[in-house]
């Protein structure tokens, strides 16, 4: 098995080379310094990392503030908490502002497993995704992620970048190229696709080769902006392969599968199943138990994809 | 010296009655606006864009100019009054006020007007966005220098009281707070809504440097602004003791004209009266 890596990791190396680069970059956090692994960057530039308590509205003010004064902010914090109690702030004061400052929301969907339903984050690309203005940047891997940093920093504009604290391979060859608004096509294949964020991205590409093995060839997208979505992939998947099943670790209502769903009535609808927590809170559980359990593993993206699949040769939209 | 003194007052006199005027006849075209709170704060805005702010509307963008941040959103009418009596939208657009396609919304919009440096208009925003813009002044040892003004009803929201602890652990005497203490929040007076006294003491313990001025005398006002900051190293409050519907006597000091709309007679009334105020 190939080494596995925590996105914080490309994260942490990425904005402490932006800093290196441009001194207008400065990070910030709500107490939050070793989860938003800004150890490093505290020890570089001592001077321009800003740690405001446990105050997420006062730390997305005080990014959109930094802004306005000609910095370029990286507010950090828990996924939960950075997007829950700042809605607000970051709806007037970053997006209807248009304040150019990065969320670096850590710990994302079920990071916290046992700690329970308070401290999951399964509504906050929902949340974010329906502010107008926002970008909502899911990358798959720290590889990804690291490019993902550099391409908040170069956006103008409020970014929301969520990341996993869940090791994972590094799911795209070395030459890949990060993009807002882009898919990246993993694994071709005709018969359904499996459109997936995050960390979900590798186990989408393990029930590839699962599916492959029973004779179904699936296609896997990695969405790794879910806002603005690249609606064109998601068109021609439909099109082309006549059924998806979408993959995220977060709600079914207003996330990823939404928005593909959303694109996919309005152009081509075909069979499609959305895996993610059903509308529920997650019951007490490691993360990787919760995911199970929400059949959000290789073995139960398989399982969907075949339901798609036999929906689709059935003819039952 | 203090010849040119009593001319700047004078001229600031003139102004402030011009910028409650046309406020006044705003709201009334507008059949819309928060008229009680846009004259509680007028006489505020006046000596800040009148004498103290360092800022070029022909250059609202300019990296070295003072930032002002109205927190109060909702005194929408006032502040664009103020804007474009300083220059920085022609004045004849105040009479788009709230219209259909007007970027003179209810609530600032600072993609949308020049002069304005964050949208705001839900409660407790803008003095956390004020540390942040002292927090960059700081960083860079540059001279600007950032002014919020809240209302005295917003202070109930709790991100006021993070972004006090935060401005005064940063040591921001960049930042000055002006406080617009009129007393009434919507429809009823703040100590028997939600008490904010001992209000002063509340900001220095806060670690905060006060002062308490009256908030419709513009000498005292100058004042205050050319002792900024008030003390090295912390963060400025000035509780600006204001009443709200200042000018116009049926309003004055009244829970009733939070948002209420004068009608045609009234108006006149409040003109007249207006014209008449030494």
């Amino acid at each position: 098995m190939s080494e596995r890596h925590d996105c914080r990791e490309g994260f942490a190396r990425s904005l402490l080379e932006l800093a290196e680069q441009d001194e207008r970059v400065v990070a910030l956090c709500n107490d939050s310094l070793g989860s938003s692994m800004l150890g490093g960057f505290k020890e570089r530039f001592p001077d321009r990392v800003f740690n405001v308590g446990i105050a997420e509205q006062d730390l997305i003010g005080i990014a959109a503030g930094l802004a306005n004064g000609g910095k370029k902010p990286f507010a950090c914090g828990a996924s939960c908490f950075l997007t829950g109690r700042a809605l607000e702030q970051i709806k007037a004061d970053l997006a209807y502002s248009g304040a150019d400052v990065t969320l670096c929301g850590m710990s994302s969907g079920v990071a916290y497993g046992p700690l329970g339903p308070t401290h999951h984050a399964i509504e906050d690309v929902a949340w974010l995704r329906a502010i107008a203005g926002m970008t909502v940047m899911v990358p798959a891997d720290a590889s990804e992620t690291a490019q993902a940093v550099s391409a908040a920093y170069t956006h103008p504009g409020p970014v929301y970048l969520r990341l996993s604290r869940l090791p994972v391979t590094i799911v795209h060859d070395a030459d890949h190229r990060f993009e807002i608004g882009r898919v990246s096509r993993l694994r071709e294949g005709d018969d359904v696709t499996l459109i997936a964020m995050g960390v979900m991205v590798e186990r989408a590409l393990d029930a590839a080769t699962t599916l492959a093995g029973s004779g179904i060839e699936a296609r896997v997208l990695n969405m790794s902006t879910v806002q603005p979505l690249d609606g064109e992939a998601v068109v021609a998947a439909a099109r082309e392969t006549g059924a998806i099943v979408t993959v995220e670790e977060h709600s079914v209502y207003g996330g990823l599968g939404s928005a593909v769903a959303e694109v996919v009535v309005a152009s081509h609808p075909v069979p499609m199943k959305l895996l993610g927590i059903p509308g529920v809170f997650a019951p007490t559980g490691s993360q990787t138990w919760i995911l199970e359990h929400f059949g959000l593993d290789a073995a139960g993206i398989t399982a969907a994809a075949m339901e798609v699949a036999e929906r689709r040769r059935n003819g039952r939209g | 010296m203090a010849h040119d003194e009593n001319d700047l007052i004078v001229r600031l006199r003139e102004r402030a009655r011009r910028t409650r005027r046309r406020n006044l006849r705003l709201i009334h075209e507008a059949r819309n606006g928060h008229i009680g709170g846009d004259l509680s704060a007028t006489d505020i805005l006046t000596v800040l864009y009148g004498e103290v702010l360092r800022i070029d509307p022909e250059r609202p963008d300019d990296p070295e100019r003072d930032r002002f941040i109205l927190s109060k959103g909702h005194a929408s009418g006032v502040f664009y009054t103020t804007l474009a009596h300083s220059g920085f939208f022609p004045a004849d657009e105040l009479s788009t006020y709230m219209q259909p396609l007007s970027r003179l919304n209810g609530h600032p919009a600072n993609l949308k007007v020049p002069g304005v440096e964050a949208s705001t208009g839900p409660l407790g925003h803008g003095l956390p966005i004020a540390v942040g813009a002292a927090l960059a002044s700081q960083i860079d040892g540059a001279s600007w220098l950032v002014y919020a003004l809240t209302g005295d009803g917003e202070l109930q929201e709790g991100s006021n009281w993070e972004a006090a602890m935060a401005a005064a652990h940063f040591g921001l005497d960049r930042l000055v707070l002006t406080i617009d203490r009129n007393r009434i929040q919507l429809a009823s007076r703040t100590e028997e809504t939600m008490g904010l006294e001992p209000l002063a003491d509340k900001w220095r313990a806060f670690g905060w440097a006060v002062r308490e001025v009256d908030g419709h005398d513009h000498g005292a006002l100058l004042s205050a602004y050319r002792d900024v900051p008030l003390e090295s190293g912390k963060p400025s409050c000035l509780i600006a003791h204001t009443n709200k519907g200042q000018g116009v006597s049926f309003m004055r000091d009244s829970t009733g004209w939070h948002h209420k709309v004068p009608n045609d007679e009234q108006l006149e009334m409040a003109l007249a009266e207006l014209a008449e105020a030494p």
